[in-house]
């Protein structure tokens, strides 16, 4: 399983949400990335939380910088929405790109970088919020709006279009550190064949013990409120999740 | 410094690879010029993306032969994921497609979640047993690589963990795989030594030294 350290950006800041929503500056991008890289992390993820506002992404040149000493997978998402948009990400120094807005609006753009760079590179982002009938909707737009799709049957499209993997966000749980979205994570394991990656609301090393009670674990976790707040390092993470098996130790 | 050419077919991410080079302390040359890349005292034979495509972008530059070239002249050679594969006389990626055939043998998909296998494409962190008696330039770079060690995968394709040419291996899934193979001059990596950490800036490390 990996350990993924989550980096939302506005404005040349890292910044950080509750329920993705009332941002508070953490600190820079490069000095952090490069931070979490040394501290353990086994891959960075941007996000741009604003860029579907101004319809660009605009943490290219943070990117450019941050590969320069970080040696460690990037996923770059917020706002790409053509395949313009994923060149540059990629010659940026992106390796993946996380699509999620401009999938819901556009699915064969999907195929399209599947196609140009390979399916590895492309990644479907969903941010899931549970409906009180218990199932979950997709939103786009930073958590802002429902996107009137049913997680479950959009996580299949995604993967049938060819999205390498899935990063599922839980709107509930983000910021939060009240621990993951189990019920979440079980029913999206149960109908998509590509590795996952969670985020949402890791908090502490219990958090960690809950997924193995899961049928099965997910590919990867993101993190960001605990590493942000200094809650825990990736080093720490990892070595709780080696404890619990949670790792391959054996070639 | 020893400087290392990068071959640029329009495919991976270079940017990357220049990068880790600078940080091991080599000089890297991205280029698409033969005679450029020749120049160099090793070279990196990048690759992502699909084996058929990439052969094809390959060839439609000629830079195909560079490679070809730095194997008959035994420049130290140094391919990554698709770069490995393309290595190989075949693979079965999205159809039947010709590899450059320096290495025998063919590449050929993980058993799938369908089959009771594995979720694809393997993205993990995971370690690797070299063989016993490396030689050549495989014995250099997995000089360094201890049970501790990790490397970065991200593939749905692999060589055979039994092909003659196998220099270390690896296990997805249950599924033994071809983590790096070797011949003489030429090193290959299925994982991204250049998104490995520590653990992949010393295996640069021992390539450019």
């Amino acid at each position: 399983m990996r350990i993924i350290a989550r980096l939302d950006v506005k404005n040349d800041w890292v910044i950080k949400g509750i329920q993705m929503e009332g941002l508070r500056k953490v600190g820079a991008p490069v000095e952090l990335a490069t931070a979490y890289y040394e501290a353990g992390a086994h891959e960075l993820v941007f996000m741009d939380a604003v860029a579907s506002l101004y319809d660009r992404n605009t943490l290219f040149h943070i990117i450019e910088q941050a590969c320069e000493k970080v040696f460690i997978p990037i996923t770059i998402g917020g706002g790409l929405r053509t395949l313009e948009d994923v060149s540059s990400a990629l010659f940026a120094g992106a390796d993946k790109v996380a699509i999620n807005t401009a999938a819901v609006k556009n699915l064969p753009l999907i195929t399209e970088i599947a196609n140009r760079f390979g399916s590895q590179c492309v990644i479907g982002s969903i941010e899931a919020k549970q409906q009180s009938d218990g199932s979950w909707q997709a939103y786009v737009d930073n958590g802002r709006e429902p996107a009137g799709l049913d997680v479950l049957e959009w996580v299949q499209q995604l993967e049938a279009a060819g999205a390498g993997e899935i990063l599922l966000t839980s709107v509930d749980r983000d910021g939060t550190c009240r621990g993951f979205d189990l019920e979440l994570l079980t029913a999206v394991t149960a109908v998509t064949t590509r590795p996952l990656i969670l985020s949402g609301g890791y908090g502490r090393a219990e958090h960690l013990q809950a997924l193995s009670d899961c049928p099965e674990l997910p590919g990867a976790i993101a993190v960001a409120s605990a590493f942000h707040y200094n809650q825990a390092t990736p080093r720490e993470i990892v070595r709780t999740a080696e404890s619990l098996g949670q790792m391959e130790t054996a070639a | 410094m020893t400087t290392v050419g990068i071959i640029d077919y329009g495919v991976g991410n270079l940017r990357s690879v220049a990068n880790a080079l600078n940080h091991v302390g080599a000089q890297p040359i991205i280029s698409g010029d033969a005679e450029t890349l020749m120049r160099c005292e090793r070279i990196i034979f990048p690759g992502v993306g699909a084996f058929g495509h990439s052969m094809e972008t390959l060839c439609e530059r000629g830079l195909h032969q560079v490679v070809l070239d730095a194997v008959a002249v035994r420049k130290p050679l140094l391919a990554i994921c698709v770069g490995m594969q393309m290595l190989f006389e075949r693979s079965t990626e999205f159809g039947e497609h010709e590899g450059l055939s320096i290495l025998s043998g063919g590449i050929g998909k993980f058993e799938t979640a369908d089959a009771n296998g594995a979720r694809l494409p393997n993205v993990n962190w995971l370690p690797i047993l070299p063989a016993a008696n490396p030689d050549g330039l495989a014995a250099k770079l997995l000089s360094r690589v201890t049970h501790r060690s990790r490397f970065y995968f991200d593939h749905s394709y692999h060589a055979s963990s039994s092909n003659p040419h196998t220099t270390a291996t690896s296990h997805y899934a249950g599924q033994p795989f071809a983590a790096a193979v070797g011949k003489g001059s030429v090193f290959a990596a299925q994982f991204h030594p250049e998104k490995s950490g520590p653990d992949g800036l010393n295996l640069l490390k021992a390539f450019v030294s």
